[in-house]
């Protein structure tokens, strides 16, 4: 029997629930955090980008501390068919900034950077320790946890589910439907280790520069998804997610489209030489906004991806994470502060918070971009990086044509493949999601 | 009965990996772990604490970072950890590490009282010596009993321990008095789940940390790269041995497939050949 309640008990210590347990205790609160993985980042796996304000409400300093491998100055996307891709490179010194806005993070480090921070504001952190079961009341009020360690409850004024995506213990208590198919992706990424001067030498870079290439077109064969490259310091992340539906339907493998991406005449020579050295495969809410469950109930929260919070458009996930993980921690200081119960009535205060932030505001805006991408995913994905790729050879291939031949070529095979009907729908659809 | 266990923290050796340019373990980033030859002891050490009561005390020396190891072992279920950690001991070798735990032991025994038996792992899987547990049994002037894989019988009453230890022979049937110390044999046991009561008290545990002052270390030359006979002439990574694989010709029959088969043998393999001829010729 464990006597000690806590007024707090954090599941998980990824993105959400470190910031949502460094809210709590840095404001004086007797805080729990548990964490299945060896150490906090042990299990954790994101691209990964780190956008600096969102920590720097909740760690001001982080960049004196924090392991950050490069800031990132340079944004390319590329739309990619099968030997070309059509560019568009952003770079500008302005991201040179003492205070840079995006880094590239090395998740296992940083997070167990961070939960030293949560540590040092005097939250309680247990690692190797599952939590395998919601303990409520006679009246459904969630009321503490058990672990994998014994048959103990610990008991606590309010849970704060920040387990992930796959919501395990939200979705077997019943407390939300199980993550959909068409509403995750199923991601993989390897670490390709090259030298720093090497990776300096072929993306343009000095010192700690960084860059981030991400690629859409036929590398996904039609489906939903995106594949991407990151530089940090001695490593380049690489890899590639579709969604799960997808990858049932058109009976794909990840790591098939993965080999294929880093085989595809743009990446080679970018990894040549490389020695990978970490796999990892991860599921990310691509849902948006039709696909957030419940966020708050009876002496419960919900933070992070494990409330599918995360914008695919604009790829955010770990911002989104901590910035929920943050209100949830603001919402509870403010009930208990207030002597208040945590009820599913006063928890509604964090979904108030959040609706006011860019969090909801930004999902709401691009409510029906992940259905129309889905919808639309031959288009979005084979027949318009084709099209574009082949406007573009038309426009640069020096072959004594005349000129505006070869203008009318491109606008014929646009029309062609795709109607003119349908490729004013596909604008206007795509400019009401973005809207 | 108080309960001595050492153990050291390790990098985790199945993580390692090797420079390919400097040829040097790169040390960066490598995950570490508790030495899992210590686990069996300390499990063996709990084990004799809940079935005749006293506490179980864990000793390791090392960096200030070695506390998570201390940690994790109380969260097993270890009541007491006490950290030895100066610069001084840095460098050490399995002599000076055995003078400094003895030591520590001896501080530990007038700080917590004498240990009835002190355990340590059967090896270190970094060092893979074998040399500090016998260290400490020497210089305590302690029985030792090495690779032990069973305790049969303990009574602390009339101070005496009967255990099974593996040697190469077979098992030897042993008793010894108390105190003794005990190194265990892999396997030997099972290690446990801690119980989140004890998580939760190792998570905020406070660790006994001593410098070598502390700890009574009045000879320092006896300390760290000093103290230590053993000289690190070269650190390298063995090639990977490059076996390779032949394609044998394949045939329709199978006759004329084995014969393929042994042909491509006895061409890789002259020596087999011989052996199989001079073997058939006395049939």
């Amino acid at each position: 029997m464990i006597e000690e309640r806590f007024d707090a008990i954090v599941i998980g210590a990824g993105m959400a629930g470190n910031a949502a347990a460094h809210t709590m205790a840095s404001r004086g609160l007797k805080v729990l955090q548990l964490e299945r993985g060896e150490y906090p980042g042990s299990k954790n796996v994101q691209g990964a980008i780190l956008y600096a304000d969102m920590l720097e409400k909740i760690v001001p300093e982080f960049r004196e501390e924090a392991p950050l491998e490069r800031r990132l100055i340079e944004q390319r996307m590329w739309m990619m068919t099968d030997k070309s891709h059509t560019g568009m490179h952003y770079r500008s010194d302005e991201f040179n900034e003492e205070k840079a806005n995006r880094y590239t993070i090395i998740r296992s480090q940083f997070d167990r950077w961070f939960s030293k921070e949560v540590q040092a504001k005097g939250a309680l952190v247990i690692c190797e320790t599952t939590v395998t079961e919601l303990v409520s009341d006679a009246y459904g009020k969630v009321i503490g946890v058990r672990t994998d360690r014994d048959a103990d409850t610990i008991f606590a004024d309010v849970v704060v589910l920040a387990e992930g995506v796959n919501a395990l213990l939200g979705t077997r208590a019943g407390l939300r439907p199980a993550p959909k198919p068409e509403n995750v992706a199923l991601a993989v990424k390897e670490m390709h280790f090259l030298p720093q001067e090497t990776i300096d030498a072929r993306f343009n870079l000095r010192g700690d520069e960084g860059v981030v290439i991400e690629a859409v077109g036929t590398i996904s064969k039609g489906m939903t998804g995106m594949g991407f490259i990151y530089t940090n310091k001695e490593c380049l992340s690489l890899g590639i997610g579709c969604l799960v539906s997808d990858f049932a339907e058109k009976q794909q493998t990840p790591y098939g489209l993965l080999e294929a991406f880093k085989k595809h005449p743009s990446v080679a020579p970018l990894i040549q030489g490389s020695e990978v050295k970490e796999y990892a495969a991860h599921l990310i809410p691509e849902g948006g906004y039709k696909a957030i469950p419940d966020l708050f109930g009876e002496g419960w929260v919900v933070v992070g991806d494990a409330a599918q919070l995360n914008n695919a458009i604009h790829r955010e996930g770990s911002n989104l994470a901590m910035t929920s993980g943050r209100l949830a921690g603001e919402a509870i200081f403010q009930i208990k502060s207030r002597r208040d119960p945590m009820t599913k009535q006063n928890l509604s205060l964090y979904k108030t918070y959040i609706d006011d932030s860019f969090v909801m505001k930004d999902l709401k805006k691009y409510k029906d971009m992940p259905h129309l991408l889905h919808t639309n995913s031959k288009n979005f994905f084979l027949t318009y990086p084709e099209l574009i790729s082949t406007a573009m050879d038309n426009f640069l291939r020096v072959d004594g044509k005349p000129k505006l031949e070869k203008e009318n070529a491109s606008i014929r095979s646009f029309v062609k493949q795709r109607s003119l009907m349908g490729l004013f729908g596909d604008a206007f659809k795509f400019a009401r999601a973005w809207r | 009965m108080h309960i001595l266990v050492c153990i050291k923290q390790v990098p985790d050796s199945a993580q390692i990996r090797i420079n390919p340019v400097t040829q040097t373990i790169m040390r960066q980033g490598v995950p570490t772990i508790i030495n899992p030859y210590d686990l069996f002891s300390l499990e063996e050490a709990l084990r004799l604490r809940d079935q005749f009561g006293g506490e179980v005390t864990v000793l390791t020396m090392g960096p200030p970072m070695a506390s998570d190891s201390l940690r994790k072992a109380l969260a097993i279920g270890a009541d007491r950890a006490v950290l030895l950690t100066d610069r001084f001991f840095a460098g050490s070798d399995t002599l000076a590490t055995s003078f400094a735990l003895t030591q520590a032991i001896v501080k530990i025994s007038e700080t917590f009282g004498a240990p009835d038996i002190v355990f340590t792992g059967k090896q270190t899987i970094d060092g893979d010596t074998a040399q500090v547990g016998p260290g400490i049994a020497k210089r305590l002037d302690l029985l030792q009993l090495t690779y032990v894989a069973k305790i049969v019988e303990c009574d602390p009453d009339k101070r005496e321990i009967i255990v099974e230890r593996r040697s190469e022979g077979g098992v030897h049937v042993l008793k010894t008095k108390l105190p003794c110390l005990i190194t265990m044999l892999e396997g030997s046991n099972e290690v446990r789940r801690g119980a989140m009561k004890d998580a939760l008290r190792a998570a905020r545990a406070e660790i006994v940390t001593w410098s070598a002052k502390d700890a009574g270390i009045a000879d320092m030359t006896k300390c760290g790269l000093k103290g230590s006979p053993t000289v690190v002439k070269k650190v390298f990574a063995p090639p990977p041995r490059s076996e390779r694989a032949f394609f044998v010709p394949t045939a329709d029959v199978a006759s004329q497939e084995a014969e393929n088969l042994i042909t491509t043998l006895f061409e890789r393999q002259p020596a087999l050949e011989q052996d199989l001829t001079t073997t058939a010729a006395g049939f």
